[in-house]
């Protein structure tokens, strides 16, 4: 059994007074893929997103490589370094090149140094087919340009987890595919450990070990990828591919 | 020609007074957006923060210096102050240090619309590689907030350099009260000087404003096309 990165115990959430996640409790091994399905609204993105303290949470607890996380400011960002996570709207700073938007994180709050982190970065843009646009300012990228670099930027800082919440869902559909090659590869060949909010269903199925099935802030089921897509154990999921046209 | 109204500014050192005046004017505005800018970016910043007892005690100075005319302002800090407080500035300092807290107060307001502006993605984003609170200001939000604030800054800058003309009445030696001088100075040789003097004064003014005005509508056009590509 590979190491446990990330356990989430007894998670409630409020808006003010509305419940919007129910008890959560899941864990994630090392080099585990977990994409979290469900219909809109269904709480994935708010879940995705205190996992990295972007959303605080009223009860439970987090525990990042068996140390159970202090959920103040100062402690997520340490953690952030190790947690990358990428947005819907690839955010890149308009006001940097592409290759400071990457060396920001790595020379600044990692206090690495600039020579070996820009090697680095050309690598990994080179990888994403960018090694072109270094210089170039993110109003000159397409879409999926911008979803690549924003990969890249995350990667830079070596995070032991990654967080990709919906990365394709503002995209022409022609820029899809490069994006996800870039995930698939990363859950392949590096075997990065990853929580992946999609409503891909086909890109799901081809990189997911287990899927976490949400409905109204419940995790309604936890199965393994390969038989989620087949045999989903409840109803709501079988309605849920349906209607996916899976 | 003898007594052709423009000599009024040739006659003696009229002309060189003017020109002196002028360059306190120009002192006084400069210093006091120099002093102002900073303050104002500061206090703009700390405006953003979610302390809410920061933010009340700021808003409440921007609103004291924005509500109360300027003119008044430099009535009480000159006049009355002093009395109370024993707090005693020369005339053009004193003028320097109003015009500089009034420039601090309205670019609070400018500062802190323009980064409470930057889209929230921007702040997310740079949480999730790390950034700390200062980290995410220096990097991020304040450069964006840039150029959404220049326009409204150099707009403020041409109305404190057009307001330095109420100077003269904390007495300042500005451009305006030498002119008055000159003017009264050569009334009877020149009745028709006031024109002339003033004349004069309109161009300086001009000269400085007009560009700042205009480098000011430029940036807000090329902002436009910036955004609608």
């Amino acid at each position: 059994m590979a190491e446990e990165i990330l356990k989430v115990e007894n998670m409630h959430k409020y808006y003010g007074k509305k419940h919007v996640l129910h008890d959560i409790n899941f864990s994630v091994s090392e080099g585990e893929v977990v994409t979290l399905l469900g219909p809109s609204g269904s709480g994935k993105s708010t879940l995705i997103r205190t996992l990295n303290g972007l959303e605080d949470y009223q009860e439970g607890a987090i525990f990042f490589q068996g140390t159970k996380i202090n959920p103040d400011e100062k402690h997520w960002q340490q953690l952030r370094q190790k947690i990358g996570m990428v947005f819907q709207s690839y955010d890149l700073f308009p006001n940097l090149k592409v290759i400071d938007n990457i060396l920001l994180g790595p020379t600044k709050v990692q206090g690495r140094n600039k020579e070996e982190v820009e090697s680095e970065a050309h690598q990994l843009l080179a990888q994403v087919g960018l090694e072109e646009f270094a210089n170039a300012y993110p109003r000159q990228l397409s879409g999926g340009q911008k979803q690549r670099v924003a990969i890249v930027r995350a990667l830079a800082l070596h995070p032991e987890f990654m967080l990709f919440d919906e990365v394709t869902a503002s995209l022409d559909p022609e820029m899809v595919r490069g994006v996800l090659e870039i995930i698939e590869n990363l859950a392949k060949n590096d075997n990065m450990t990853m929580i992946v909010v999609t409503h891909e269903m086909n890109f799901a199925q081809q990189i997911a070990d287990r899927v976490l099935f949400l409905e109204d802030g419940n995790i309604l089921e936890q199965t393994p990828a390969d038989q989620f897509f087949t045999d989903p154990q409840t109803d709501r999921a079988k309605e849920f591919l349906d209607s996916m046209d899976f | 020609m003898a007594h052709s109204g423009i000599n009024v500014l040739l006659e003696g050192d009229n002309f060189i007074r003017l020109l002196g005046g002028l360059w306190v004017t120009i002192k006084i505005a400069f210093t006091s957006l120099a002093f102002g800018l900073v303050l104002g970016v500061l206090l703009g910043v700390l405006r953003t923060f979610k302390n809410r007892l920061l933010r009340f005690v700021l808003r409440i100075y921007l609103e004291f210096f924005r509500v109360v005319p300027t003119v008044v302002l430099l009535f009480l800090f000159y006049y009355i102050l002093p009395r109370q407080l024993n707090f005693n500035l020369p005339a053009n300092e004193l003028a320097t240090f109003v015009f500089a807290l009034w420039v601090a107060a309205e670019m609070s307001d400018i500062v802190r619309g323009a980064l409470i502006s930057v889209p929230k993605h921007q702040q997310e984003s740079g949480k999730a590689i790390g950034l700390s609170r200062w980290q995410l200001y220096r990097y991020v939000l304040i450069p964006q907030a840039f150029s959404l604030e220049l326009p409204a800054t150099i707009n403020l800058a041409t109305r404190v350099i057009k307001t330095t003309s109420i100077l003269m009445l904390i007495s300042v030696m500005d451009v305006i009260n030498i002119g008055q001088q000159v003017i009264e100075a050569n009334n009877h040789t020149y009745p028709n000087g006031v024109f002339w003097v003033y004349g004069i004064i309109f161009l300086f003014y001009f000269l400085i404003d007009y560009p700042l005005s205009w480098w000011a509508r430029r940036l807000e056009k090329k902002g436009l096309e910036r955004e609608n590509g």
